[in-house]
């Protein structure tokens, strides 16, 4: 069932367009807001609410790598994999990351504080290396700056 | 007397202008020319005096584009602008510049547009990742708005016009235009086949008008200072400033708005700062991950349209990623195509299948299995994945970088196989 909030927040965004399901990506992003992550029931009553199938707000869904359709950590983060971070020292952090977490790519750790997801060129290629956790981006990227940035996140 | 850097004119790092000081800077007067003293076709015909091309990456007039949008009163209705903010190529990172410094201009721009084209909805498709511009556009939207600049009869010209932020969830592809409509329909954002073009069957089958957020915010410049003033910016044929950025170890990467036509050497070594101590220049992709290494023998070419293409590239987006002597070549080429690979939206065989192989075969050269074999079938795989295979130009654009790294890097491949081994490594 979504809530009375997220049903709000959903229907007052749908009147920007001139049919429901085009506002099936921001549906689906304030469910995610609210718990997390896109569970398969959310995708039925989302879908119901869109006037779509389930299957098709599906395809929708796992077409997009922002919406998760598998819990994730507390927080979520996005380390660049792209060519300009790649050339600045990619490898080196994301074995940081790797190891400091105890996670590779793709996993959340044990405690469930983070995700580590890999992530398409954010755009900030001036500060490369960057990664961005929870929407926040951070630049010009080190080991002992991914340990200060990390220790800010519970 | 008019500024020589006006797309960036006030911008400070880390703060946007406000309504109040983008109108103090003369903001919104291009808007109230255009509204209330000229027909919509002749802002149609200014913007393509003024030679604008599309900065997102084809290089199209944007004035011609415009020109293809059916007007009149059996013009089908509702027609629709859509500014590209999905800003996503690898290695490009100019239109964050605009979108958090400046966010009034490119909302002028995208009023003066619908005018020309007489569409009612304008929507920004802006990348979820641009967080700080989500939240910079939506107090600009709504200051605009309040002024009276959005909305039914905007500055009582008669024209009314709703604009919204559409905020995406990822995926390269989104870029594309076509993909980028059927993205804002809630579909699966497949490319279309073209034609026909969004300016005749575009949003929800009507008449549609996308350009990028650079080529938008150029418009209330030209329309405000006139075309000429516009093409006198450039040192080239194609009118205008452009935002060309550095990235790649350079001393001082970064964004900065020249005249059309600026040299890839003038903005490497005087703006960039050359390379970094110890490291020696290699080669570069002028204008993000789908265009073509250029050399040291073209560093004299002006970073433009018809100059790039000349010299067997592209100006792309106009950020240049810059390779050094301490970096792999075949490595660099293997991360582009891992990319391109996994940002294929799977529509197209040669697309999804073509890429996938070139990963496999790039990645067995840079572990040093690699045969000259594998060469003639990356040689033959940029042909196969080129232009006219595909219903969009992902394909052609991740062969570009392929194709040129074979030509002017072919020693550093062979070294690969020959050595057994990636010789950086």
């Amino acid at each position: 069932m979504l809530t009375d909030r997220e049903r709000n927040e959903i229907e007052e965004h749908l009147a920007l367009y001139a049919h429901k399901r085009a506002g099936c990506i921001e549906a689906m992003m304030a469910v995610q807001r609210h718990r997390g992550w896109v569970s398969d029931e959310a995708v039925d009553d989302l879908a119901e609410l869109l006037e779509m199938t389930a299957e098709e707000l599906d395809g929708v869904a796992t077409f997009h790598n922002l919406i998760f359709r598998q819990p994730v950590g507390r927080h979520v983060i996005l380390i660049c994999d792209s060519v300009s971070c790649w050339i600045m020292g990619y490898d080196n952090l994301l074995d940081h990351l790797r190891s400091r977490l105890g996670i590779d790519l793709k996993e959340t750790t044990a405690d469930g504080r983070f995700t580590l997801l890999p992530s398409v060129c954010l755009g900030a290629c001036d500060r490369a290396p960057v990664m961005m956790i929870d929407g926040a981006l951070f630049g010009d990227l080190t080991k002992e700056r991914i340990d200060e940035i990390l220790a800010g996140y519970e | 007397m008019a500024s020589k850097t006006p797309l960036t004119d006030g911008i400070r790092p880390g703060e946007a202008l406000s309504l109040q000081q983008y109108e103090a800077m003369g903001g919104y007067q291009g808007l109230r020319k255009a509204l209330l003293t000229l027909k919509p076709a002749e802002v149609t015909e200014t913007v393509k005096a003024s030679t604008l091309r599309g900065r997102g990456g084809a290089g199209f007039l944007a004035g011609q584009k415009w020109s293809f949008v059916p007007m009149g009163d059996d013009a089908p209705q509702p027609k629709y602008v859509v500014v590209n903010a999905d800003e996503m190529e690898p290695g490009t990172f100019k239109d964050r510049v605009i979108l958090e410094g400046n966010p009034h201009e490119l909302i002028e721009g995208a009023i003066i547009t619908s005018y020309a084209v007489q569409a009612s909805v304008a929507y920004i498709f802006l990348r979820w990742e641009y967080q700080e511009a989500v939240a910079i556009l939506t107090k600009a939207i709504s200051e605009a708005g309040g002024a009276g600049y959005l909305g039914e009869d905007i500055l009582s010209s008669g024209f009314s016009l709703d604009l919204h932020l559409h905020v995406s969830a990822g995926r390269y592809i989104c870029g594309e235009e076509s993909a980028q409509l059927n993205s804002l329909e809630g579909e699966r954002p497949n490319p279309r086949n073209k034609p026909p073009f969004p300016a005749i069957v575009g949003l929800w089958a009507k008449p549609t008008v996308i350009n990028n957020v650079e080529t938008i915010s150029c418009v209330p410049h030209i329309i405000q200072n006139g075309p000429e003033w516009f093409r006198s910016l450039s040192l080239t044929e194609d009118g205008g400033t452009k935002l060309y950025g550095v990235s790649g170890r350079v001393k001082n990467p970064g964004i900065w708005e020249l005249p059309m036509g600026t040299t890839a050497r003038e903005i490497l070594e005087v703006h960039a700062g050359g390379m970094q101590d110890g490291l020696a220049f290699r080669g570069l992709l002028p204008g993000g991950a789908s265009t073509d290494f250029i050399v040291q023998e073209h560093l004299d070419t002006p970073m433009d349209f018809q100059s790039l293409q000349a010299v067997g590239s592209r100006l792309g987006t106009g950020t240049m990623i810059v390779l050094d002597d301490k970096t792999c070549p075949v490595a660099m080429v293997l991360n582009l195509e891992r990319f391109f690979a996994q940002e294929s939206c799977g529509w197209c065989t040669p697309c999804w299948g073509g890429l996938q192989w070139i990963v496999q075969m790039l990645g067995a050269l840079e572990n040093g299995e690699g045969t000259h074999a594998d060469l003639e079938m990356l040689e033959r795989h940029a042909k196969w994945l080129g232009p006219g295979n595909t219903f969009c130009a992902l394909a052609p654009g991740a062969v570009e970088p392929l194709q040129s790294a074979l030509r002017h890097f072919r020693d550093d491949f062979e070294r690969h196989i020959r050595e057994k081994r990636c010789p950086w490594r």
